[in-house]
């Protein structure tokens, strides 16, 4: 039951009060880059989702079986973002051979992932919060799951305002930031929730 | 002459925040205060510049096809060095910083100029556009960091600027996330603006 209840914590505090993009700041690109369609969104989100947990698992091994034992943690930057490539590339070719509808609608995006400073950010905060194994995969997972729910916001806003009549110097970039500051405020509302 | 074009042409013309919209991350995430904006600014600067440097010398050895894995070699150490370096000179600015420095290595700007330009030109060329891009993007997270302190804080660098009735009651929303996106939403309008009425 404890246990249970833990995950429900992580999940809300990963999903609503500290929010990978709008509290934490990370993965802004593909935010506001991949953001203008409602479909291109969600695939870019569920390939975030499950490289993100593949990525905590993996540099949470890495990090306890080969980077402490041989005492060369300050190598820890080099050896995770050089895990990630590798991962994004082997989960490319591993989609591509095993599902190609599945590679047909997240292939375009699996590359990108490897820029997303998400997937080393949520490597180095799980390290950074010492978070054991199970623990760290979820984190991932949830952060993943947050930045999915806020990109379709996103999407289904800016699909929206293609109809809208914008200023013309506010037209694209401007306009999505300004729209991302009242979702980030909206957001702020989550951080006077009090857990556990 | 095109060497000072090099140079120069990052601050306003191919500024990488306002005009490239490259390296959103960092920009919104450290710009609270004047001193962390200014310190991320140099540290990518460093990592820029000696990636284009090393990248521009050692780009014929390079095969194209794992051409990305080793500039991010490159870049990844780097990275680690400036970590290092302000964890032991800098480290209440290594501390407020916190994961954005090893961040630096996923900085599109740093990938992209060492794609877009060092694998392209020379050394000196190279060395210069990455102090160019470098400073560049170190105005533009200042400017962005003096406006959201000056608000949120009556601040800069620090050092109050506001009336003490002001200091009282702050709009602190402008140093909070949201904050961060309208400031540099309302920058670029502008920038538009301008570039519009010309």
């Amino acid at each position: 039951m404890e246990f249970i209840s833990k995950i429900i914590i992580m999940a809300v505090s990963a999903i609503f009060i500290n929010n990978f993009v709008l509290s934490r700041f990370l993965g802004l690109c593909p935010y506001l880059g991949v953001s203008k369609k409602l479909d291109s969104a969600f695939g870019m989100g569920m390939a975030v989702i499950f490289v993100m947990s593949l990525a905590s698992a993996f540099t949470w091994i890495i990090n306890q079986y080969i980077l402490i034992p041989a005492g060369i943690e300050y190598l820890r930057t080099i050896a995770f973002i050089l895990t990630i490539a590798s991962l994004v590339q082997f989960v490319e070719m591993f989609i591509q051979k095993s599902a190609p509808a599945l590679y047909k609608s997240l292939g375009v995006y699996l590359p990108l992932i490897t820029t997303n400073c998400a997937v080393l950010g949520v490597a180095v905060i799980n390290i950074g919060d010492k978070l054991n194994f199970i623990e760290s995969i979820l984190n991932g997972f949830f952060g993943g799951l947050g930045f999915t729910v806020v990109l379709l916001m996103m999407a289904g806003i800016r699909e929206r305002l293609e109809k809208a009549e914008v200023p013309e110097s506010m037209q694209g970039m401007p306009i999505a930031l300004i729209i991302a500051g009242c979702m980030a405020l909206a957001f702020l509302g989550f951080s006077g929730l009090k857990l556990g | 002459m095109s060497a000072m074009k090099e140079l120069t042409k990052g601050l306003i013309k191919e500024n990488p925040i306002f005009v490239l919209v490259l390296g959103m991350c960092p920009t919104l995430a450290v710009t609270s205060s004047v001193i962390n904006g200014l310190g991320m600014g140099l540290a990518a600067t460093f990592v820029l510049v000696c990636s284009n440097i090393l990248i521009s010398m050692i780009k014929d050895l390079i095969p194209s096809k794992i051409r990305i894995p080793c500039y991010i070699v490159v870049i990844a150490s780097f990275v680690t060095i400036i970590d290092m370096v302000m964890a032991a000179y800098a480290a209440d600015l290594h501390k407020s910083l916190g994961i954005f420095i090893p961040l630096i290595v996923v900085n599109c700007i740093i990938l992209g100029r060492a794609e877009a330009f060092a694998s392209k030109n020379g050394v000196l060329h190279s060395a210069l556009d990455g102090v160019g891009m470098g400073l560049g993007f170190t105005l533009a997270l200042v400017v962005i960091a003096g406006i959201r302190e000056v608000l949120g804080a009556g601040q800069f660098l620090g050092m109050n600027v506001m009336p003490s009735a002001y200091l009282k009651q702050p709009m602190l929303v402008a140093i909070l996330a949201p904050g961060a996106f309208v400031t540099l939403g309302l920058l670029m309008a502008l920038m538009n603006l301008v570039k519009n009425k010309k």
